[in-house]
């Protein structure tokens, strides 16, 4: 690291005067809790993954190729029921419809000039948390930052789930079920200091709680799958919301 | 007829990257309306509260670790905690009070 990058690195100058190398270690910084975290879940979509008869390859190559914790979870129940195909392209459509919002707000961010390879890579890779770390960081996305951040969680996650296959009963049940709140601490990590810092957000994310809790008890919403019912309350509440609380907006349209 | 696990997962693969692909690549214009970024702003905070309660109090043995660890976690987030400190606390936060709790 140069003199120059050194200081860039200190001040987190804007992404123009650190070289790319500066900022993909600052993925990969970036990348190692994401990882962990992603092991730990993994893993126990490792377990669930045995339960429904499939092998560690195929627990592997399921997380290389869904990336995905929700979208898993259905794809395990609907293998384990030994559903249709199309009933299996449906259940994933759903549980993973957030992504596809999530697309279009990096859609939002882009350079405008950038190579239209790095779109279909960083598509490939949207999951709540690299979306996150992405996205929250300001100026135009960097495609090496996620890279960086890619390299560290994508195995730990594909690693995970089949060492999951293997190991997963042999561990008591007292260490799954801590294990299984791993996932929900990340979550609580993007929300909260962005409540910290926007009392709309705040109060959103208290609101969304309280929905979420009513939709799994209140007859015919909670006879939906947990999917849908994400997928359903994120559209509504976050509509009303741009609607009751719009943001405000400088010259360049950018979001805050 | 006996189903693949192959061809579920390839069903599955080629769903999710066209859900994660088409947005980013098919949208190159910026689109200035307000509401619109005002709705991708709050989409990735609502959907992540969404999923995190009340699924994170039944996701352990007994729902006081797991309402435990929801409340470990938002204040450690809150004093500043990053993911994987967040994470790793509630995880002990449910290993410790299951030791006591069964």
């Amino acid at each position: 690291m140069g003199n120059k990058n050194r200081r860039a690195y200190r001040e987190g100058a804007p992404e123009m005067i650190k070289s790319k190398r500066v900022v993909f270690i600052e993925g990969i910084m970036a990348g190692i809790p994401i990882g962990l975290g992603y092991f730990a879940v993994s893993f126990s979509l490792g377990i669930a993954a045995k339960n429904a008869g499939m092998t560690a390859f195929q627990g592997f190559l399921m997380s290389l190729l869904g990336h995905a914790s929700a979208g898993e979870y259905a794809a395990i129940t609907i293998i384990a029921s030994a559903g249709a195909y199309l009933e299996m392209a449906l259940m994933t459509l759903i549980a993973n419809a957030r992504y596809m919002l999530m697309s279009f707000a990096m859609s939002q961010r882009m350079k405008p000039d950038i190579n239209p390879i790095h779109r279909f890579l960083m598509g490939y890779f949207i999951t709540d948390e690299l979306f996150a770390a992405t996205i929250s960081r300001p100026g135009y996305l960097s495609p090496v930052f996620m890279y960086g951040a890619i390299c560290v969680a994508s195995p730990c996650w594909a690693v995970g789930t089949g060492v999951g296959v293997l190991a997963g009963q042999l561990l008591p049940a007292s260490v799954v079920s801590a294990l299984s709140v791993a996932l929900y601490g990340m979550f609580l990590a993007v929300i909260i200091p962005a409540a910290k810092k926007d009392k709309i957000v705040a109060g959103l994310i208290l609101f969304s709680f309280a929905a979420s809790w009513a939709a799994g008890v209140l007859p015919g919403i909670s006879s939906l799958s947990e999917g849908t019912r994400i997928y359903i309350l994120t559209i509504v509440i976050s509509a009303a919301a741009a609607l009751c609380f719009p943001i405000k907006m400088d010259e360049e349209g950018k979001t805050p | 007829m006996s189903k693949n696990i192959y061809i579920y997962l390839l069903v599955m693969a080629v769903v999710t990257y066209a859900i994660r692909v088409i947005p980013l690549t098919v949208v190159r214009k910026r689109i200035n309306n307000r509401f619109f970024q005002s709705f991708l702003y709050y989409v990735p905070y609502v959907t992540l509260a969404v999923m995190t309660f009340p699924a994170m109090m039944n996701a352990t043995q007994n729902i006081y670790s797991g309402v435990a660890a929801l409340i470990v976690g938002i204040i450690i987030a809150w004093l500043g905690g990053g993911l994987f400190p967040v994470a790793a606390s509630c995880c002990l936060t449910v290993y410790v009070l299951e030791l006591f709790i069964k």
